[in-house]
């Protein structure tokens, strides 16, 4: 019998990122006792690295923005293949949700009447985003963090979940070991929030740290939920490029919403060359009309540098792919030029941007208020995730719940940038909110033992393959390089079908060689058993991504085929959806769209 | 710069450890992560260490580089004299649990006993505050902390004697501070920090001003004033004698 230790709450939180976070203080308030797991320290999660701000019509500096615009840009920034009630919900709740963060302590920047202070993003008609500097999500973290320490949360740092626990057709924990002393943890709990994050380990050019395994994509998966839209990747268009170490880091849009343009190695503004029709009468024709945008001008349409993530990655691949691209392969983002148009432009840029400022000037020797970045797409966000309903973030699993990236609906097929943040306090707050309720509403499920020993000979096959010795059986990072490869080259930004089943094949045997990963060493604090137990979740993601997104025979928002390019109608009243099979085998089918409520509709022909 | 590097890294737990050799092929740009990453994929798969975003905004990959507490993850190569062994270590100030990982939970203890925001009543009726940009400067270099714990590890109050239940060291302080100086709270941690926070116990070598990565002045601007306050309420006889006429006054 393998040994554990047994923890008891009323609600599970898996992830402490912001979604994590606001959930456990939601949960909390209702009076349930809450146990939050984090796979790393506390306030340390992919959160920190949202910089340019929270999407929320607060119409601090635009006073034409309110709910029903930003509902109306999500939906056309998704191609309207989001869950409309979810991005109703999102954007109105939106305002409130940042207002709060204030009177938990947040220090927005201001406006010069003292409100809180919001900037340009891609897809968002008017300036939306409270921000601070360009950490935002920094100030977003450490906030809830602090709250959150005094609402009796129990935290458990440095502990990794590796199955779901059920009762029957609910969950009713989870099992888990603590990275420090590689002891096993088992959590009994009447609900579950999943806010695990994404996936972006599965790439190899990627802004995501370690622990974006897609960890709670598969639990939720393993136990029966469902994932919908997995073939929508974000690739952010602007992470750095050279040199090679830091390739994928992530280079904040806000430099775009300052007034950053992108240009080619010949230095030509290449944005305005391709703008899609549907966002013609919204875009800038000319710089300085897009320039006067960027500075507040009501009455200027926003330059092309600010359509949607999609769109201007796909751009700048062609450039770089036409030859014209910059020496490293990339593009050139140029936020110095604004030293013709502000007399203090150096002094505004490191107030604006001023860990961008740092990160260059450290880490590739570019003053970025004297000469242009090089930037170039980079795996980001998965709009993809556990299916869950709307108003209470309920998975197709009784008792499971989740919210932030690993939860799925609001951002169809391309999220906006800003959205996201906002989301997992929107969406966060619901889920906690109802997982509480569930809580309240159902007892303790009762633990099934088998399961138990299962999970933890499961965590334990990789020391004991090949009596555990260094050289024999396979190597977790090795496994993990080459389908971080495989996925990049193959289920990349642009996608045709063979190279997709090429992909799917080679998951297949890299799954024969995950049956051989071996772990060496001892329990205490191994990074490579740890990889090695992240391994499945990757490679079963990894496979759920390439078969959505050959099932979806078009183009449309983050997935562009070569072989279909074009957008079907047909797929336009569909989401795409992942299931576990009785058999273990992964079932992909199309599940229609709900039509839209009349009133929603009507928003949606307003304001276009 | 060479193709080659050698690192000599700690390895070990409480019960005791080595120096470990490693010589790795390296490229332009690499960070000293990005050596500590490879020497693990390579290598030495069991080697602990803890990093993040990789982009220094995290706070995670704190480590001390041929003496030097700083982030693993914003120290480059080239800035190191690669014609020796370029040595890494676990931070000193907390207990070790594994190589490069050291047992920093008694941070997160300590801000759980400092007495949270709290803010004074909405400016306006919607619920919101009206507060300038310059009222706000101040915090906001505080705020910037990524809580790399890199100034509680140099700082010799807690390296050198150890004091952790009477001092609660630079990181907290600047805490404090943002908390302090933000425009909105109404909270009162004098008593606290004279006593229980034991700010007096910094006499301003300015080890942790040095080592911030966020470059953030943690003594002039966060202990400095924090002591100031603290002199005033406490040790100013003016100051005492105006607050006992104070307190008689009928209202």
């Amino acid at each position: 019998m393998a040994e554990y230790q047994t923890f008891e709450h009323d609600v599970l939180i898996i992830g402490a990122g912001g979604a994590g976070l606001r959930a456990a203080i939601e949960a909390s308030a209702s009076g349930c006792s809450v146990g939050l797991v984090c796979k790393s320290l506390l306030g340390k999660a992919h959160t920190v690295m949202a910089e340019g701000g929270i999407a929320a019509a607060l119409a601090n500096v635009d006073d034409r923005d309110n709910w029903r615009v930003h509902f109306s840009d999500t939906m056309r920034g998704g191609q309207y293949l989001n869950n409309w009630r979810m991005a109703e919900i999102h954007a109105r709740e939106a305002p409130e949700r940042v207002r709060e963060l204030e009177a938990w302590g947040a220090v927005f920047d201001r406006t010069d009447d003292g409100r809180i202070l919001q900037r340009n993003f891609g897809g968002h008609r008017y300036p939306r985003l409270a921000h601070v500097g360009d950490r935002t999500g920094l100030e977003l973290i450490r906030t809830l963090q602090d709250f959150g320490i005094h609402q009796g949360i129990d935290v458990h740092m440095e502990c990794t979940v590796t199955r779901l626990l059920k009762d029957g057709s609910r969950v009713c924990g989870a099992f888990a070991y603590d990275r420090e002393r590689g002891r096993f943890r088992v959590f009994r709990a009447k609900a579950v929030v999943m806010a695990t994050g994404g996936v972006g380990r599965a790439f190899k050019i990627s802004s995501n740290s370690w622990e974006y395994t897609g960890d709670g994509h598969v639990l939720a998966y393993e136990v029966g939920a469902e994932l919908i839209d997995m073939e929508f990747i974000q690739f952010h268009p602007t992470g750095m490029v050279w040199p090679p170490s830091v390739r994928g880091i992530l280079v904040t849009e806000g430099v775009r919403g300052e007034g950053g343009i992108l240009l080619n190695k010949d230095r030509r503004r290449f944005m305005f060359d391709n703008i899609p029709e549907n966002y013609r009468d919204q875009t800038a024709d000319n710089a300085e009309e897009g320039w006067r945008y960027t500075q507040g001008d009501k009455n200027a349409r926003r330059p092309p540098e600010l359509l949607t993530r999609d769109h201007t990655a796909r751009c700048i691949v062609s450039e770089i792919k036409e030859g014209r691209g910059s020496p490293h392969g990339g593009v050139y983002l140029d936020i110095a030029w604004i030293r013709e148009k502000l007399p203090n432009a150096e002094e505004h840029i490191r107030r604006k941007l001023p860990s961008m400022y740092h990160q260059f000037k450290q880490l590739a020797d570019i003053d970025i208020t004297r000469e242009p970045m090089e930037v170039g797409p980079t795996t980001h966000y998965i709009m993809g995730g556990i299916h869950v309903d709307a108003d209470t973030q309920m998975s197709t699993v009784a008792g499971l719940f989740a919210s932030g990236e690993c939860a799925s609906g609001i951002n169809g097929a391309n999220r906006l940038g800003g959205n996201s943040l906002s989301d997992l306090l929107v969406l966060g707050r619901r889920a906690g909110e109802y997982a509480a309720r569930f809580a309240r509403e159902h007892g303790h499920g009762s633990l099934d033992e088998v399961e138990v020993e299962k999970s933890a000979r499961r965590t334990l096959a990789p020391f004991e393959r090949n009596g555990g010795t260094q050289g024999s059986g396979e190597n977790p990072y090795a496994i993990q390089s080459d389908l971080q490869e495989l996925m990049q080259d193959n289920v990349g930004i642009v996608r045709n079908e063979d190279e997709m089943e090429r992909a799917l094949e080679q998951i297949g045997r890299l799954k024969d060689r995950n049956e051989q990963v071996v772990a060496t060493g001892n329990r205490e604090f191994n990074p490579g058993w740890h990889t090695a137990l992240d391994l499945p979740n990757l490679l079963t993601v990894s496979e759920a991504i390439t078969r959505s997104a050959l099932e979806r025979k078009e183009s449309r928002g983050a997935q562009f085929r070569e072989d279909f390019p074009e957008q079907d109608p047909e797929f336009g009243k569909v989401n795409i959806v992942v299931q576990r099979g009785s058999e273990g085998e992964m079932k992909v089918r199309r599940l229609p769209i709900p039509e839209m409520p009349d009133e929603l509709k009507a928003i949606i022909e307003e304001i276009g | 710069m060479s193709d080659t590097a050698t690192f000599k890294i700690w390895r070990g737990n409480s019960d005791g450890g080595e120096f470990e050799s490693y010589e790795i092929g390296i490229s332009e740009g690499m960070v000293v992560l990005d050596a500590v990453i490879q020497i693990q994929a390579e290598t030495a798969p069991d080697l602990a260490c803890r990093w993040n975003c990789k982009a220094g905004k995290c706070g995670s990959c704190s480590a001390e580089i041929n003496g030097m507490p700083c982030l693993m993850c914003m120290t480059r190569l080239n800035n190191l004299p690669l014609v020796r062994p370029v040595t890494i270590e676990p931070i000193k100030t907390f207990p070790l649990i594994k190589d490069l990982i050291t047992d920093v939970s008694w941070n997160y203890r300590v801000k759980k006993r400092i007495k949270p925001f709290k803010p004074r009543p909405p400016d306006s009726p919607d619920g919101t505050w009206r507060v300038s940009q310059e009222d706000i400067d101040r915090v906001q270099e505080f705020r910037k902390c990524i809580e790399c714990f890199l100034c509680q590890d140099v700082c010799h109050v807690l390296r050198n004697h150890q004091l952790h239940d009477e001092f609660i060291g630079p990181r907290q302080l600047v805490y404090i501070a943002a908390l302090e100086m933000h425009p909105l709270d109404t909270e009162d941690r004098l008593e606290e920090l004279k006593d229980a926070y034991g700010v007096g116990y910094c006499n301003i070598t300015k080890c942790c001003t040095n080592v911030c990565p966020e470059e953030i002045k943690i003594t002039d601007n966060a202990i400095i004033p924090l002591k100031e306050r603290v002199v005033d309420e406490y040790y100013d006889p003016v100051a005492k004698l105006l607050r006992r006429f104070k307190r008689r006054s009928p209202d």
